[in-house]
């Protein structure tokens, strides 16, 4: 028993290493603008920086509407899947796999086949419209995980009973879905949300492809043109992310039980 | 008229009929049991009342209201589940107002109606609660007070008490029982508990294999259970196997013994096979006259229960249970002693159908 601890502690030790120590070199030298001392004046640097601002701003926006997207397409469907037709939940689940299977510079060439501005629908050819594809692509790519925060949160309710206890008392679709079901999927879904933000503000290939100003891509600009300014944009980039993991893990456990007591 | 009509009620799956030609008929404020084994199609015809199961054939009125097509936020019934089905993220309070929030109702009035059904459930302080804080039977109690708080016409309550452990059981059954006589609210209560089904209804419809075998009063389908499905389901049942000496005055051989019935053998030819049925409690372990039948065996098995003594006789190929209350002053009988057990001729049931010898 003792022999499998100490060899499960030595697993940990070791990968904890490995993610550590680049990630405490990269924070060293990220404080090393200044010679001979250690200072924070990358971050100063970076965060008043007006591309760093702007590029953040406009990836959080992104990052919000494809979330609002993202739920208004993932949670009526998993709903009616569960509640209607289990039968498909296998094809559904690999179509929501199929992100993770086909690179994100397929979806981009796909996109500029099909919407560049001698197409039939010519969306490349304005701003707006290319940051209406830009968005669907990142829904795209933000499906497996939504999918499954969301289809996780409704198992854990009994969502066939409770939606017939309320249309027992006389409340249709709408009222089920946004008074009763939304409710008790909040948690799911803000995990879904929060997966989503951590994606569509990393993401470099299909902002840079579509040639717009999002955090991607001038994470990259800056990374080849400065030395100290990436590995504080870096640690930032870790921070952030890290933030959306710990609002997971508080909302995850701040969650009120939804099965009932027999006591 | 009556008030919730079911008429010719079939559902089929494919090529599974799991509800055949149900018929019923029940009055204003009747409290009715749908009982029967787990599968035998209760709980699918509760569900086609309630509209979440379509009817493959037949149709439902309720009120002289064709309820048969119409979805179930559309016919004003409430139900009440196994599970509670209690909204986790609404107080308890929320959640015995919600149908009448759907109803778009005035606060005012949503606010006085909780108020009162919190009283009627005996939970008056606890409508800030989250179901989660609450214990089970609180929990259907709450479950109960949602599905009334609307005023329905019909109460439809699907095992609502199978998740709770036996005391809770008798004590929230006896309240259910009490706020649907003081409501007059005409109930469908659907259960496999024959305690639960004898005590509470004023009819029962026992159910097997998505057929009704019988529908009474608790009353009649204890005492006068017409098949053996129903004999040998509720309650508990002593089955002797003989042949038919003489039809038309019911007398019958069981292992050599000759017994008589009250009423004769309905169908039945001298030499056929044929199964009798007697309640425990009507058997006694005395060489009785006056008309009892009798019967002579061994003592197989004695064991004592506390206040009853439960007596096992044996014949030859068949045996006789019987309960005797325990009496300080008398030893139970032993094990291998020879025995006379006595029954009155109108206590013994006929079961229908001959049988293979």
């Amino acid at each position: 028993m003792k022999r499998s601890r100490v060899g499960s502690w030595i697993a940990i030790i070791v990968g904890a290493l490995y993610f550590l120590v680049p990630l405490i070199g990269t924070f060293e030298f990220s404080l090393r603008l200044r010679r001979g001392e250690y200072s924070f004046e990358a971050y100063q640097i970076v965060l008043a920086d007006p591309r760093f601002q702007a590029s953040f701003a406009y990836s959080t926006v992104l990052a919000l509407a494809t979330i609002v997207v993202g739920v208004l397409l993932v949670l009526p469907t998993a709903y009616w899947i569960q509640l209607r037709l289990p039968r498909l939940r296998p094809i559904v689940e690999f179509i929501t796999l199929l992100p993770l299977v086909i690179p994100a510079i397929v979806l981009v060439f796909g996109y500029l086949r099909i919407y560049n501005s001698s197409s039939w629908l010519p969306m490349t050819g304005s701003e707006r419209a290319t940051d209406v594809l830009l968005m669907c692509s990142y829904v795209t790519l933000a499906l497996p995980y939504m999918y499954r925060a969301i289809e996780t949160g409704l198992r854990a309710i009994d969502v066939r009973t409770l939606t017939e206890a309320a249309e027992s008392l006389g409340a249709s679709w709408p009222t089920i879905m946004f008074r009763v079901i939304f409710p008790n999927v909040r948690v799911a879904v803000l995990s879904g949300a929060f997966l989503t933000f951590a994606i569509v503000i990393g993401e470099f290939t299909m902002a840079s492809l579509l040639d717009r100003p999002a955090f991607g891509p001038y994470l990259q600009l800056i990374g080849a043109n400065r030395a100290y300014e990436p590995a504080a944009l870096a640690i930032i980039a870790f921070i952030v992310t890290w933030a959306c993991m710990g609002l997971i893990q508080v909302f995850g456990r701040g969650a009120r039980g939804s099965t009932p007591d027999t006591r | 008229m009556a008030f919730l009509e079911i008429e010719k009620l079939r559902k089929a799956y494919g090529p599974q009929t799991v509800v055949q030609n149900f018929d019923l008929a029940v009055e204003r404020g009747e409290f009715i049991s749908f009982l029967g084994p787990s599968g035998c199609g209760k709980t699918t015809t509760l569900r086609m009342v309630a509209g979440f199961e379509t009817p493959s054939v037949g149709a439902i009125r309720i009120n002289d209201q064709d309820v048969t097509r119409l979805r179930p936020n559309q016919r004003n019934v409430g139900m009440v589940f196994q599970s509670y089905a209690l909204f986790p993220n609404m107080t308890v309070a929320g959640n015995v107002g919600f149908g009448l929030r759907v109803a778009n109702r005035p606060a005012a009035e949503i606010a006085t109606r909780v108020e009162e059904m919190l009283k009627l459930i005996k939970l008056p302080t606890l409508g800030g609660r989250y179901p989660y804080q609450l214990s089970g039977g609180q929990q259907q109690r709450v479950a109960l007070a949602r599905a009334l708080a609307i005023k329905p016409q019909v109460l439809l309550l699907d095992e609502p008490l199978s998740a709770l452990d036996a005391k809770i059981r008798v004590a929230l059954r006896e309240e259910i029982r009490t706020v649907q006589r003081s409501l007059g609210i005409t109930t469908i209560y659907v259960t496999h508990d024959q305690e639960e089904a004898l005590s509470m209804s004023d009819r029962i419809v026992v159910m097997n294999e998505g057929r009704v075998e019988q529908i009474g009063t608790p009353f009649e389908i204890y005492n006068f259970p017409r098949t053996r499905f129903v004999a040998s389901f509720v309650g508990t049942l002593n089955i002797l196997r003989g042949r038919v000496i003489e039809a038309a005055s019911g007398r019958i051989a069981i292992d050599d013994q000759e017994i008589s019935t009250a009423r004769g053998i309905v169908d039945a030819q001298a030499g056929e096979v044929r199964s009798v049925a007697l309640r425990p409690e009507a058997v006694s372990l005395d060489d009785v006259d006056g008309g009892h039948n009798k019967m002579r065996g061994t003592i197989e098995e004695v064991s004592f229960l506390g206040a009853i003594v439960r007596i096992r006789v044996r014949f030859k190929e068949n045996a006789i249970s019987l309960d005797t209350f325990n009496d300080p002053g008398v030893s139970p009988p032993q094990r291998g002693q020879p025995a006379t057990v006595a029954f009155a001729r109108e206590d013994l049931l006929v079961l229908e159908g001959a049988e293979a010898s």
